[in-house]
């Protein structure tokens, strides 16, 4: 630990999944779960950075929390939301300027794909579907680096087992690789249970300086970097209606070099990972995308266990988005949430075994953009 | 029944042998699809509308299995009679990779890299009676 570090001191979470609350109300309940979890109350918070991207304006939370008059800044960032959050909260307190805030995302969506807000041509011809463009992605990585649908089967099958083992999680039943196979094709290669569906759900984090840390828990988790990335020229994004004819890194790979570089490590100091499993072919091409393989290296590792929560490098710990949907405010803060209790060894049942000391989350969204942290205790 | 394009600009109109319209920015040739003001590769904001190339390769695709929510999807979106539709990415030589539809939907009859032309397909009828086209590319084999 050095003296500019910053620390997470307090966890919260709104249970995933469909909720009688509205959205903010579950972003409340996971501000009040945080701050019990650190032993402060809302009036210590100094600042706060939150987002939703359906469920409302979430510096109004203030009204339920009490109006303190603290410095709270709306983030709105597609599904790097949290992340953005995470980082602007991060720099807060490493540049100096607070001591302890608090980073919220919290989402509600209707049921169903998510709608597009498109009334060009494009969204009239039936194109502009986020789904889509993680069909046309993965087809074209299957074909270059030889990955089997059995592959796809494996990653949703692995979610579902670890989703039935995290409380938290909106879908607790394990599901067989049959089931999965003989689910509805939505868009080719993918099936409906290799797709994440759009949910509720809200979580907050608390963080302070590093060397303040255990005035609040015994346990402080801290941040060693927090980056987002948005898409360079030549990259492949989602809802795009044209790509450049020569091929460019994209936003996961810069924002993976940028918070590996930040925190001085790289992807073989790593532990474990959360990473954007849109569909299970995100998670296959992440695991590359973001160092930890090479392409092609998934079908093995998945036909070995390799990243199931006992494996040699456990991903998705808590089920990933497979498991607990898509709030898209909330979902990378969820990643942070579940590292922070596999770094403490809180995780029960789906804890990785030998005390992980490092671990990683990657998000990412429309219209390609990316947000990576990595923790370590 | 008269025809009417899904929207004006985005390829010509009438035409036997349709074409996309796009932009190719004046500083550094760099072509985009629909037209747009600015380039992305050279942040130029000079660029001049062009028409594309009619033939290319399938880069990559997908097919649509259920029917897209509507709004915005304009197309059959009654999931009883909804037909899976193929879309994908086809590459235009020397220019750019346009996203389509495609007239094909059965994955045994797509390929990357196969022969793909640019068609008219209808998409739906609108409430003057008129049938409403947009693009797609065809398979040429
Ligand atoms: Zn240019």
């Amino acid at each position: 630990m050095s003296t500019d570090d910053v620390a997470i001191v307090g966890i919260g979470m709104h249970q995933f999944g469909r909720s009688d609350l509205s959205g903010m109300d579950q972003g409340v309940v996971a501000v009040r779960a945080a701050l019990a979890d650190a032993g402060v109350e809302w009036s210590d918070m100094q600042f706060a950075f939150g987002g939703s991207a359906a469920a409302g304006k979430a510096d109004t939370m203030v009204s339920k929390l009490g109006l303190t008059g603290l410095q709270f800044i709306n983030v709105s960032n597609g599904c790097a939301t949290g992340g953005s959050a995470l980082f602007s909260a991060y720099n807060s307190i490493k540049s100096g300027m607070f001591d302890l805030g608090i980073a919220i995302g919290f989402d509600k969506h209707e049921r169903g794909a998510f709608r597009v807000d498109n009334s060009t041509w494009y969204g009239k011809s039936g194109m502009a579907l986020t789904t889509q463009f993680f069909g046309m992605k993965i087809n074209r990585y299957m074909q270059q680096y030889d990955i089997s649908t059995e592959a796809l089967d494996r990653v949703s099958e692995k979610a579902f087992r670890n989703g039935s083992k995290n409380p938290m999680a909106w879908r607790k039943k394990p599901m067989s690789l049959a089931e999965i196979q003989e689910s509805r094709m939505l868009s080719y290669p993918l099936r409906q249970y290799h797709f994440c569906s759009p949910a509720e759900g809200g979580v907050a984090i608390i963080m302070c300086r590093a060397d303040k840390a255990k005035q609040y828990t015994d346990t402080p988790i801290y941040l060693k970097a927090a980056a987002v990335r948005s898409r360079r020229f030549g990259s492949f994004e989602v809802m795009a209606p044209h790509l450049a004819p020569e091929h460019g890194d994209g936003p996961t790979i810069d924002a993976s070099k940028a918070g590996f570089e930040m925190a001085g490590m790289g992807p073989e100091d790593m532990d474990l990972a959360q990473l954007q499993d849109t569909e299970s072919g995100a998670e296959i091409m992440h695991m590359a995308e973001n160092g930890f393989c090479e392409h092609g290296e998934q079908e093995r590792m998945l036909a070995h266990g390799e990243t199931e929560i006992g494996g040699r490098f456990p991903v998705n710990t808590d089920g990933g988005c497979l498991a607990n949907g898509e709030p898209v405010g909330a979902s990378g803060l969820r990643q942070v949430y579940e590292n922070v209790l596999q770094l403490q060894g809180r995780a029960g049942e789906r804890q990785v075994p030998n005390n992980p000391k490092t671990a990683y989350t990657h998000v990412y969204g429309a219209p390609g953009i990316s947000g990576v942290t990595i923790l370590a205790r | 029944m008269a025809q009417v394009p899904v929207e004006e600009g985005v390829f010509t109109w009438p035409s036997d042998e349709p074409r996309l319209i796009g932009s190719q920015c004046t500083e550094c040739d760099n072509v985009m699809f629909p037209t747009q003001s600015g380039c992305p590769k050279c942040s130029s904001s000079s660029t001049e509308q062009i028409e594309l190339a009619r033939k290319g390769t399938l880069w990559t695709w997908t097919i649509q299995g259920y029917p897209p929510k509507s709004p915005p999807y304009a197309g059959n979106d009654d999931p009883k009679t909804f037909e899976p539709f193929g879309v994908g990415y086809v590459e235009l030589p020397g220019q750019c990779k346009v996203e389509t539809r495609l007239t094909e939907n059965d994955p045994e009859k797509l390929s990357i890299d196969m022969e793909m032309e640019l068609t008219l397909v209808p998409l739906y009828t609108n409430d003057d009676g008129d049938e409403v086209m947009t693009f797609a590319f065809a398979p040429t084999t």
